[in-house]
């Protein structure tokens, strides 16, 4: 059976760094696929991968992750890019969403970019 | 907010009164995409000789590896740099992939973990670049999100970023897909191992450390 677990941006948003790789990592290592509100900081990212590659052990391959982030037209109205930043400023960067789950459930996400396929593995063959 | 503030203006003021010679040239990607091999050609091409093993196996590349003062001249102009060579980096590293290589469990156990270390280094290592050649297999998809992250943190550190499309030389490779997933950066096509189209690639490492 395979376990999705949401997290709505406001339960991450007053978590340093640390703390939201970490319940990050902790969700994926019980086998479950986040999906996430929002997404993380690019240092956040590189966190999670030095992290993830910190924990790796017999039991634990990796992680997949993927990051979905609607794009912007560049020429965006100035009125409209300062309404984003000042909402970025006081909300967080709640757009887009995050997927992140453990490499032996899930064997590939592909991007194509504005959709993402999960290929997920078959647990119960794996484990017979 | 105010500390990465602090991080960005002290970044561009060393940039800007770094001398010419001690530019670190850092080459990125994920596991596989031909980064040693493109820095054992521009050593050659320089220096006279190679300066990192080459394998099919992924992650042949554990440590980071600096060639110094590596003197690029081509039509009169001149430069000097630091070429960093890195291991790729990767969300998962499974020792079982490993045996697929003709490994036995030891060997593929012993490089799984100097790997996951090589990952870490590599991610350290990206607050010393002071230009970067993201370096991609052009006949994979681009939209991966190690490529993603990359980007990004070099974007979020305000270092300038070379994207290019290795592995031109096979039937499969997509230069058009690499450059609609990146817009905003410049993407050579070459091929590191045919020596195709190393001419633009060093036109562009010109403009890229200027």
């Amino acid at each position: 059976m395979l376990k999705i677990q949401f997290i709505p941006y406001n339960e991450i948003e007053t978590l340093s760094s640390d703390k939201r790789v970490k319940k990050l990592l902790e969700i994926s290592k019980e086998n479950k696929i986040i999906v996430m509100e929002g997404r993380l900081k690019p240092e956040e990212e590189t966190l999670l991968i030095q992290k993830t590659m910190e924990a790796i052990s017999k039991n634990f391959k990796g992680i997949e992750l993927c990051t979905i982030y609607p794009n912007k037209k560049r020429n965006q109205a100035f009125k409209g890019a300062v309404r984003d930043v000042m909402a970025k400023v006081l909300l967080g960067d709640r757009e887009g969403l995050t997927v992140v789950g453990p490499a032996n459930i899930i064997k590939d996400i592909k991007r194509n970019p504005n959709n993402i396929e999960l290929l997920t593995e078959d647990i119960s063959k794996r484990r017979s | 907010m105010v500390f990465s503030l602090f991080k960005f203006v002290k970044r561009a003021f060393l940039r800007a009164f770094k001398k010419k010679s001690d530019i670190k040239l850092g080459l990125y990607g994920p596991p596989n995409a031909g980064k040693s091999t493109l820095a054992n050609q521009i050593s050659k091409d320089w220096l006279g000789k190679e300066m990192s093993s080459v394998s099919a196996i992924p992650h042949e590349t554990r440590e980071v590896n600096v060639k110094e003062k590596v003197a690029l001249n081509k039509g009169g102009k001149k430069l000097s740099v630091n070429l960093v060579d890195t291991p790729g980096i990767a969300t998962k590293i499974d020792y079982e992939d490993f045996l697929k290589h003709k490994l036995n469990k030891k060997q593929a156990k012993a490089r799984a973990k100097e790997a996951t270390k090589g990952v870490i280094e590599s991610i350290q290592w990206l607050d010393k670049m002071d230009c970067v050649i993201v370096v991609l297999d052009a006949t994979k998809n681009p939209y991966s999100q190690v490529n993603i992250t990359i980007i990004g943190n070099l974007a979020a550190r305000n270092i300038p970023v070379l994207v290019v499309g290795n592995k031109m030389d096979l039937r499969k490779a997509n230069l058009k897909k690499i450059e609609s997933a990146f817009p905003q950066y410049p993407v050579v096509g070459m091929s590191a191992l045919k020596g195709y189209n190393f001419d633009d690639f060093y036109d562009s490492i010109y403009k890229l450390v200027k």
